[in-house]
């Protein structure tokens, strides 16, 4: 029955003069969601992004993978057809037969929403007559304006389309519409979701995955790389970048106190994460910190942590709940493959008591008995792109 | 330089068996079924192959049935002497719980049909027969046990296990698996009176994906597949004609050099653990150096590291060895370095070299150069 797909940008609409900046943002993430799929088009009519397919099976398909991309609020299962009257009237009528032979209902409403205002007839008008023809072919059906168990949507633009859903898809800001930034990637739950949440808002994300091989295995770099290509299901491409931080481990524990391990090592990653993200010019750092959840988490340990660097940290899931941010791992696609049984470099060196409240002071002075430039020299050596 | 010491999880395929392998891929690839003359002559082939799988346990050439592998012997053998069992016999199973996985979740599928006791353990890993002669009864329908445990290595007295069951018992079958040890240990059926084996053949440098089962003449197994009738039925679909001949000719191999190639392997093994305790320190020898050791199993513990942190260490050295136990927290699951009565400190930090056909006395040093360093190393970062 359909054979285009048509979808409806959200708050692009307010953002005024960069509106076509925008737009070509979202065909561009648009274009490479369906980059496995042949004989399509994709073009732009008076505010919305149309996918054309010459195959009817792909709808389906097509649906599935433009439901993910940023920017979308709502997409439509259409029929494009010439701008006639009585040929539009004809596939409504089409239409409403197809959808009654799926599912019995008893009242509908047409909406004609007419952008082009060359058309002859105004909408209130078109609405009556579409409605009038359709009750003539089926007679156990009605009118309801208010409360319709079916929508009959008329939309006259450079073309003319008909649908009848309009399915909610992801939301959000087109990837790269408001600029780049480097996420922290762990492997773990809340990372990724970190991730989503910020490409949700345009940010164009790459990501930084710190490993310390031969302490962990090489298995748990591909459960990151499986990770990101999920991600990349609505992010568009994401570069991962990996760094092994062994040589900054064994000087930790080495130097310092076992209990302040992990901050210590925080900090390190994100001296080394905040240069990676200027050499590649990305203006923010993004992290899946949540208050609270971890020693490394809680408050103090946040501002002890962020003292590192300079460069602004994104940290979207701060006020969730660990429910919460699982249960968004689910709806993205990622918590099946982030509970996968690989150690990642917390598990291996976290240390038995860390620090709830460490004092930067003190931190400050442990570090103080590490050659903290020489030793990211060292980590920043073995970058590899993954 | 690459030393391959996990010969315990698989082996490299021998040359010749590639050959052979690619021969018949090449050249006899009809089905054994077919009434032409290429169905006759890889039926022909596979005659061959399964005199030279039955001879190296002295068994009949008809009592040897092909299969998918060790995993689908262990479950063809115990679902066919299970499945007739009814609920009502007040039946029981005894078996131990260092049992592979292929045996002992078979046997706990059918924990509702019948009772499942495990004998005791001694503190090497063996079967301790006074406890093993107390719960077989007249009740007891099988007996299964594993000849050579893959951790560690030891030995089970199954001449010794098969009198027992069969004087408290004449009826009750019993079960070996023998994956780690077919082409090692001898076992010869005549003389030892148990009903079926299992062996692989990816652990004698053969191909994968292709097994073997011994089922004693007489015994009845209810069948767990259905089909054309292959393997008289015992594991019925097309023949794996590569395998099976890739099989046979590993089976010639091992049958030929059989002493020699296992006193090698038993050198060499005995040299690992003199030359490791000599060059590190605070370690544990798991494996018997004594006639009831495999040749080819040395599971070795460190005190204060973790064994996947030296795994791969030894990787970036081309050197492959395998865990014993996943790590410390999965440790307390194992039960083989449970009954062994293990130190907490050292179950972590366990290793199992493996030998195999492949291995040699010139790789000793540098394995035992780099096992040194990386578990100083790591002892030093850990702890």
């Amino acid at each position: 029955m359909y054979n285009i797909v048509a979808a409806s940008f959200g708050e692009i609409f307010l953002k005024g003069k960069n509106r076509g900046t925008f737009e070509n943002k979202l065909i561009k993430q648009i274009r490479l969601a369906l980059k496995d799929f042949r004989d399509i088009t994709i073009y732009k009519d008076s505010g919305k992004v149309f996918v054309k397919t010459e195959n009817e099976d792909n709808m389906d398909g097509i649906i599935e993978k433009i439901r993910k991309v940023f920017g979308i609020v709502t997409i439509s299962p259409s029929i494009k057809i010439e701008k006639d009257p009585e040929a539009i009237i004809v596939k409504s009528i089409e239409l409403f037969k197809y959808l009654k032979d799926k599912k019995a209902f008893s009242t509908f409403k047409v909406k004609t929403t007419r952008s082009d205002k060359s058309f002859p007839i105004k909408s209130m008008e078109f609405n009556a007559e579409v409605g009038g023809r359709i009750l003539d072919v089926f007679n156990d059906v009605t009118v309801d304006v208010h409360n319709p168990d079916i929508m009959i949507y008329i939309d006259i633009k450079k073309g003319c389309y008909i649908s009848s859903e309009k399915i909610k898809t992801a939301g959000g800001m087109p990837v790269g519409s408001c600029g780049k930034a480097l996420l922290l990637l762990s492997g773990g739950i809340d990372s990724s979701v970190a991730g989503y949440m910020m490409a949700k808002r345009g940010i164009e994300i790459s990501a930084l995955y710190f490993h310390t091989y031969p302490f962990t295995s090489e298995r748990a770099n591909e459960k990151v790389r499986q990770l990101k290509e999920i991600l990349e299901e609505y992010c568009g491409k994401i570069r991962l970048f990996s760094i092994n931080i062994i040589e900054v481990h064994k000087a930790i524990k080495k130097f310092c106190r076992e209990e302040e391990t992990t901050i210590l090592a925080r900090r390190f990653m994100m001296r080394i994460a905040e240069r990676i993200a200027m050499e590649n010019n990305m203006e923010m750092l993004i992290t899946g910190e949540s208050l609270g959840q971890v020693a490394s988490q809680t408050m103090k340990s946040m501002i002890v942590i962020g003292n590192a660097v300079n460069m602004p940290i994104l940290k979207p899931l701060v006020g969730m709940d660990k429910s919460e941010i699982i249960e968004r791992a689910r709806k993205i696609g990622t918590y099946e493959t982030s509970i996968l049984p690989y150690d990642d470099c917390c598990s291996v060196f976290a240390p038995d008591h860390p620090l709830i409240n460490p004092k930067l002071e003190s931190i400050l002075k442990s570090e103080s008995n590490l050659n903290v430039d020489e030793l990211i020299e060292k980590a920043y050596s073995t970058l590899e792109i993954l | 330089m690459e030393v391959y010491l996990d010969n315990s999880a698989t082996t490299k395929v021998r040359p010749e068996v590639l050959k052979q392998m690619i021969d018949i891929d090449e050249n006899f690839y009809g089905n054994p079924s077919s009434l032409h003359r290429m169905g006759f002559q890889i039926e022909k082939k596979i005659r061959e192959a399964r005199k030279s799988a039955a001879r190296i346990i002295k068994a009949g050439d008809e009592e040897i049935y092909f299969t998918g592998g060790g995993t689908e012997s262990n479950n063809i053998a115990l679902t066919g002497h299970l499945a007739n069992v009814g609920k009502m016999h007040n039946a029981n199973v005894v078996t131990t719980k260092i049992e592979h996985p292929s045996v002992y979740n078979v046997l706990m599928h059918f924990k509702d049909k019948v009772e499942v006791r495990f004998a005791k353990l001694d503190c090497m890993g063996k079967i301790d027969l006074k406890n093993l002669e107390k719960i077989v009864d007249k009740n007891t329908v099988l007996v299964s046990v594993m000849h050579v445990n893959n951790e560690i290595g030891i030995v089970q007295e199954l001449g010794k296990i098969a009198e027992i069951v069969k004087s408290k018992n004449k009826v009750a079958k019993i079960h070996v698996d023998a994956v780690q040890s077919y082409g090692k240990i001898i076992i010869d059926v005549t003389r030892t009176p148990v009903d079926t084996i299992s062996f692989s053949s990816h652990k004698i440098h053969g191909p994968k994906g292709v097994g073997g089962l011994f089922i004693r003449s007489g015994v009845r197994l209810s069948p767990i597949a259905f089909g054309g009738g292959q393997e008289k039925s015992v594991r019925p679909g097309t023949e794996n004609t590569p395998g099976i001949i890739g099989f046979g000719e590993a089976c010639n191999l091992v049958y030929a050099n059989f002493n020699e190639e296992n006193q090698k392997l038993n050198e060499l093994k005995k040299i690992y653990a003199k030359k490791l305790s000599e060059e590190i320190k605070d370690i544990k020898i798991n494996s018997s150096l004594g006639t009831d050791g495999a040749p080819h199993i040395l599971n070795v513990s460190f005190k204060n590291i973790r064994g996947e942190v030296l795994v791969h260490y030894l990787e970036q050295s081309g050197i492959y060895v395998s865990t014993g136990s996943a790590c410390s927290s999965r440790a307390k699951n194992n039960r083989i370095l449970e009954a062994i009565n293990l130190d907490r400190e050292y179950i972590g930090g366990t290793i199992r070299i493996s030998l195999g056909y492949f291995n040699n006395f010139d790789e000793v040093e540098y394995v035992v150069g780099n096992i040194k360093q990386s578990v100083d190393d790591i002892r030093k970062i850990m702890k």
